[in-house]
């Protein structure tokens, strides 16, 4: 939507789309219907777009669910026990979630992405002694690349915790102890911080 | 166990002819013995916790039933563990856990310091004593106009900011003071105010830093001539050839870069600390290297170029680019004063309010952005507002060295956009146009304002409202760059030795070389005997 009033509905992403999306560089237009032309940016795309006779064009559209289908899946997170995973296999909300308590908030490994996790088999034999099926089968925070991409803080004299990340400037994720609130969300140019690693 | 009650079941069993399964079992005598039996093992207690099985379930089923969850039978086991929890009683031990002090309650007596009023009576004769400008900003009206934008911080923040700027207001003899942004950082964020200090202070700072540079103008005379007498008496290992480039004066206080002084604090509540004023130096490097900020001002910055100073230099640094690229106020606002006698390589450093500006209406000022100009000078090359050649200075300090020396560089003289130039004349990066503006509202145009948002600087906008105008900061502190950061690579190595003809290797001369080298000396020799003769015997 642009205004608030008028919602138009996403199609989900699509492999290509990811594909091209991650060559577009600059930022957004404001226009969906704006066209970048591939021809400067992969030549090769362009002339299979051709080939099958569309225009070798992407339009800002597909850039716009491309991007936020990427930011979802690298750094959309919630914290550990709001989500638990039935026996059956599908993973449903937990009811029964009170919140994280205050020190647990304030460490990086209490926070999972939620996404198909990658990294779960490749911890010690120590670590996979603690956890708990039902509520640890995403990858956590702590082993994120490059390491310190996300910054915790603690506003409103630590009622509420606040975690940046830096990889996509302007995520926010914010959660209340002791209590079922949280959630995150995107403000910013929607552009990936490539820069990351000079920064830290 | 006795005879039932009427709310426990198994009430009535006793009796024959109301069992349930009356019709069916035959021998109601051994059924009642099992239910006894089974209702015997339910209720015994049991060793750990004192409760029975019996009573625990009793509250579950009193529990769902009285609450009746969806999907009762997915979360039994949480509701059982709930009733257990309900039923732990807290006891009074003699000895009592300490008090732990919540950290909310460590912050809120941090803020609650910034709702003292002090002193009281003595305020209220100073106020009505003073009439001029007010120096405190009216931070809340602000943030009111930005919030529009939807920009700006929660309510409670800036209220807390406008407390804090209050206090510093009294501790400080400041002049003007405005909140110029707050800064994110990894660990805590810095909340910056730009203050401008009333005159007195400002000339013992520049005393005392006049006098640092004089001294080490002198100690760096004394090392040249000890080192010009050193090499007179032996060989020594060589010398780097690396000549740093001589250190770009900074500008004084109250002029250019450093005419504001920065006051930052990392929460409403904790003191202000004074950032010291920037040199050119650090501008200059500051522009090469891309970092972020963690929130301590004694951190190092550790960066390729070395970055002179820590973070609190890196975050003069920043502010200094930043209020430099984006402060902008509406076109008129401000002009030169009318009589000018300046020379023309400083250029006009001084603008006073027009008071006959008369505020263009919104419409104008969104679309065209030559409504707009910079009122702050923009930052040359060179790290300074104001261009200075290093040539001159040179010849004054160095005439003890050779001339061969000196290096005559022949330095462009660099000229910025001249003071209150209009922001349309930005330039963009790739098709990036400089600036944004909209209108707050396009429901509303009477009440609407005109924001403008930096694209140069992510982060830096400002708003115009009839005569009220502001710039803010709410972000990271790095400029907005297309193309990714690459970091200067570093200079090639030196050549340990200067080529000389003594130090480079030769080829070793053979011997037919040699011998004809002896030859040719033993002719020249017979040569200079035979023209000795002949002179000895002209005497």
């Amino acid at each position: 939507s642009l205004n608030c009033l008028d919602w138009s509905l996403l199609t989900p992403a699509t492999k290509e789309m990811l594909a091209l999306a991650e060559q577009l560089k600059g930022r957004f237009q404001g226009d969906p219907s704006f066209e970048y032309s591939l021809a400067e940016i992969n030549a090769e795309a362009a002339a299979r777009l051709v080939q099958s006779g569309k225009e070798p064009v992407i339009k800002e559209e597909a850039r716009l669910i491309a991007t936020i289908e990427q930011i979802d899946r690298a750094v959309g997170i919630v914290p550990r026990g709001a989500f638990v995973k039935t026996p059956l296999g599908s993973v449903h909300e937990n009811r029964h979630f009170e919140g994280l308590s205050l020190v647990e908030a304030k460490k990086l490994s209490s926070y999972f992405h939620f996404t198909e996790p990658a990294n779960l088999k490749n911890k010690t034999l120590l670590e996979k002694a603690d956890l708990d099926p039902s509520t640890d089968f995403l990858d956590s925070l702590e082993h994120d690349i490059p390491r310190g991409s996300w910054s915790i803080q603690l506003e409103k004299g630590g009622t509420v915790v606040v975690l940046r990340s830096l990889l996509w400037l302007g995520l926010t994720f914010y959660h209340v102890p002791m209590t079922k609130q949280f959630g995150y969300v995107y403000f910013g140019t929607g552009e990936k911080n490539l820069d990351l690693p000079f920064m830290l | 166990h006795g005879p039932y009650q009427p709310h426990e079941p198994g009430y009535g069993l006793d009796q024959p002819g109301y069992s349930p399964y009356e019709d069916e079992i035959p021998d109601p005598q051994a059924q009642i013995l099992a239910i006894k039996n089974a209702k015997a093992y339910l209720l015994k207690t049991s060793t750990k916790s004192g409760l029975n099985l019996y009573d625990h379930f009793a509250n579950i089923l009193t529990k769902i039933l009285d609450e009746q969850p969806t999907n009762a039978v997915d979360i039994i086991e949480n509701i059982s563990k709930d009733v257990k929890w309900a039923q732990f009683r807290k006891k009074m031990d003699t000895l009592r856990d300490e008090h732990l002090i919540p950290p909310t309650f460590e912050a809120a007596e941090k803020y609650k310091a910034l709702f003292v009023k002090e002193g009281g009576e003595e305020e209220h004769e100073e106020l009505e004593e003073e009439m001029g400008k007010p120096s405190l900003p009216n931070v809340m009206e602000t943030a009111f106009y930005f919030e529009q934008a939807g920009i700006g911080l929660s309510k409670d923040e800036s209220y807390y900011i406008f407390l804090a700027l209050k206090n510093l207001n009294n501790v400080q003899p400041i002049q003007t003071c405005r909140f110029w942004g707050k800064i994110l950082g990894l660990e805590m964020n810095y909340i910056i105010a730009e203050v401008q200090l009333r005159e007195e202070e400002e000339e013992e700072e520049i005393g005392e830093e006049g006098e640092e540079i004089i001294a080490e103008g002198q100690k760096e005379i004394g090392q040249a001539e000890e080192e010009d007498e050193q090499k007179e008496k032996e060989p020594e290992p060589p010398k780097s050839t690396y000549k740093p480039p001589p250190d770009i004066p900074k500008e004084a206080n109250g002029t250019g870069t450093n005419k504001y002084v920065y006051f930052v604090c990392n929460e409403p509540g904790k003191p202000w600390v004074k950032l010291p004023p920037v040199t050119p130096a650090q501008i200059v490097c500051a522009r090469q290297i891309k970092k972020f900020f963690t929130g301590r001002l004694d951190a190092p910055v550790v960066s390729f170029p070395p970055f002179p100073g820590n973070e609190a230099n890196y975050l003069r640094a920043q502010i200094a680019r930043i209020s430099a690229g984006t402060h902008v106020s509406p076109t008129g606002f401000y002009q030169f004063p009318e009589d000018e006698e300046e020379e023309e390589e400083e250029g006009a450093d001084i603008y006073e309010e027009n008071p006959e500006f008369e505020p263009p209406p919104v419409v104008e000022m969104v679309e065209s952005l030559a409504m707009w100009a910079h009122h702050v000078k923009e930052i040359l090359k060179q790290g300074r507002c104001v261009w200075i050649n290093l040539a001159q200075k040179s010849e004054e300090n160095e005439e003890d060295e050779e001339e061969e020396e000196e290096e005559e560089e022949e330095q462009q003289e660099e000229r910025g956009q001249p003071l209150l130039t209009l922001i349309s004349e930005d330039e963009g990066m790739k098709n990036i146009p400089a600036w944004t503006a909209q209108a707050s509202t396009n429901l509303i145009p009477e009440y609407s304002v005109a924001i403008l948002q930096s694209n140069r600087w992510p982060g830096a906008y400002a708003f115009a409202s009839g005569r009220k105008f502001e710039n803010i900061y709410f972000g990271w502190g790095h400029k907005y760059n297309p193309e990714s950061h690459t970091p200067a690579l570093p200079p090639p190595a030196e050549a340990e030795f200067p080529s000389e003809p003594g130090i480079t290797e030769t080829v070793d001369p053979t011997v037919e070389e040699e011998m004809a080298f002896k030859a040719a000396q033993e002719e020249a020799l017979a040569a200079a005997e035979e023209e000795e003769d002949e002179e000895g015997e002209d005497d």
